[in-house]
């Protein structure tokens, strides 16, 4: 019951804050090729934020899979299932940074990359770590605004 | 790798020789059934030095401090039949040779592939007259531990045909299931990905040869069951429980993915 009372409260704050337009996880446009060119929300992404969220292990978790010369100093253990993330933006348009992101199933099919803004078709979903099952929605793994500060951050990563 | 820094990485080539006298095989040809991987190897193989140096010498492996305690348990009398382990098998060194190996096994008797923990509550419950043991209890892993210490060195054989056939496909089917937000099935990390870090760890090719496994992180041995569990729970998903039916067919399709492979528990992990 307070659980429940605080998140509402929470709710209503965020809210309060920031009431941004936000494409909703099953209304992503995508082209053919699984890319998204429109962001997710009408606030631009934060870089800062970004690579706060790619560093770390509650949030993106992205550096578990993929290194990252950018924060080689300040987070420890990078991982080595993902392509090293260097030089991203001269390899890839943002559209299709996104569309990774988004889900990244559609980009490369097969991949073990989870999709961050997704949230059917899963199979057997537990409640976060747990090990128990969800009652009630699937949550993404990111929220809109979080992908697009995860954006904004990978599009810095140029080699020069 | 480099960014690995700090993570000793182990000699490739490194034996693996317990007490000076028991040879393990930890890379051998995969055994016929498996389509993606040529070698298998033991997860000794992956740890580090310092983590493969306990399973030399029983003196150094934790582990056989819970086999110890297990030799007390078979020869305690205990239930409404007034029997011990003992009664009825009489010196585990003399007749659970080459159990370990062959398990899971079809048991004509229940019409059921059964795991040795099954097979160790049946004798309980049904013998004894005792209570059953947790199935990832620490009695339980103990008793494992101790049965599958006298197989040491003998080659993992589980048998995947006749009337096991149906339960190993079960089991083949959950393996390559990708479970939970994250979609990850056990051959993501596993059978794609081993020799590679995640994170932190050095992914091995997820082998329960050595089980029970006495982990340097929680300072226990720890059951096939419990591991399975924690790995799916990693990919966010809703777990099988222990003992149930698809972590039976599970450990009976992974087993057979180390046909070939020594007998090492209790082994010692990170
Ligand atoms: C469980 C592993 C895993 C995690 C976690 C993961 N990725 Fe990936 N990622 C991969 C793999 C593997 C690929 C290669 C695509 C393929 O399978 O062909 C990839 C590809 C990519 C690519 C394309 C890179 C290239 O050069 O082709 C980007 C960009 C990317 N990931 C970003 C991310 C971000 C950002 C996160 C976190 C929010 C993340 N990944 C989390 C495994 C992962
Ligand atoms: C009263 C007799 C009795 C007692 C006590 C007993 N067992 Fe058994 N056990 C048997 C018999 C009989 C079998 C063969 C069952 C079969 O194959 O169907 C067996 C089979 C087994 C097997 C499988 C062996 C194989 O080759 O497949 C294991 C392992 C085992 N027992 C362990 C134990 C342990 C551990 C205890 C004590 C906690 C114990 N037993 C107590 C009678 C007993
Ligand atoms: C997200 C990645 C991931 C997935 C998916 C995963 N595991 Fe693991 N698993 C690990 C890591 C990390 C370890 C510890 C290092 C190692 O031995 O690979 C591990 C260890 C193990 C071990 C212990 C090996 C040893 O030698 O002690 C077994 C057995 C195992 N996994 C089986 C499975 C099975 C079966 C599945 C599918 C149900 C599975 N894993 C899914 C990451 C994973």
């Amino acid at each position: 019951m307070k659980k429940l009372a605080l998140s509402a409260l929470c709710l209503v704050a965020g809210m309060g804050i920031a009431s941004a337009e936000v494409v909703a996880p099953g209304q992503v446009t995508m082209d053919e090729y699984g890319f998204v060119p429109e962001p997710l929300t009408d606030q631009p992404g934060d870089p800062e934020n970004g690579r706060k969220i790619v560093g770390s292990k509650s949030m993106g978790n992205c550096v578990s899979c993929h290194a990252i010369t950018d924060m080689a100093q300040d987070v420890p253990f990078h991982g080595e299932v993902g392509p090293l993330l260097d030089g991203l933006p001269d390899r890839y348009p943002e559209a299709m940074v996104r569309g990774i992101l988004v889900n990244s199933k559609n980009v490369f099919q097969g991949t073990v990359m989870p999709a961050y803004y997704k949230v059917d078709g899963f199979i057997r979903v537990g409640d976060g770590y747990t090990g128990k099952a969800l009652e009630g929605e699937v949550e993404p793994l990111l929220s809109a605004q979080q992908i697009e500060d995860v954006v904004a951050y990978l599009m810095t990563l140029k080699d020069e | 790798l480099a960014l690995c820094a700090g993570v000793a990485t182990a000699d490739e080539n490194a034996e693996l020789v317990v007490n000076g006298e028991i040879h393990m095989v930890t890379r051998t040809d995969a055994p016929e059934h498996l389509e993606n991987i040529d070698v298998i190897r033991s997860g000794w193989t992956f740890r580090t030095e310092e983590t493969q140096a306990l399973q030399l010498d029983d003196f150094d492996n934790p582990g056989m401090i819970f086999v110890e305690e297990a030799i007390e348990d078979w020869d305690t009398v205990e239930g409404s039949e007034g029997k011990a382990c003992a009664d009825c098998h009489n010196a585990v060194e003399d007749t659970m040779v080459g159990v370990r190996a062959v398990y899971p096994k079809w048991s004509e008797a229940a019409g059921e592939v059964r795991t040795l923990e099954m097979q160790i509550n049946d004798c309980r419950e049904n013998r004894m007259g005792a209570e059953k043991w947790g199935y990832t209890s620490g009695d339980m892993t103990n008793m494992v531990a101790l049965i599958s210490s006298v197989s040491r060195g003998m080659p993992v054989d589980v048998a995947i045909d006749g009337p096991a056939q149906e339960t190993w496909e079960t089991g083949k089917e959950i393996y390559y299931t990708r479970y939970g937000q994250l979609e990850m099935s056990c051959a993501s990390c596993h059978e794609e990905n081993y020799d590679n870090y995640i994170r932190a760890d050095h992914l091995s090719q997820g082998q329960i040869n050595g089980f029970p496994t006495y982990r340097l992180k929680n300072a226990k041995l720890n059951s096939v069951h419990a591991r399975f569990k924690g790995c799916v729970r990693d990919t966010r998903a809703h777990t099988f429980s222990p003992g149930s039916p698809e972590f039976v067919a599970l450990e009976l399709y992974v087993a057979s993915r180390g046909n070939g492979l020594s007998v090492e528990g209790p082994s010692v992990r990170n």
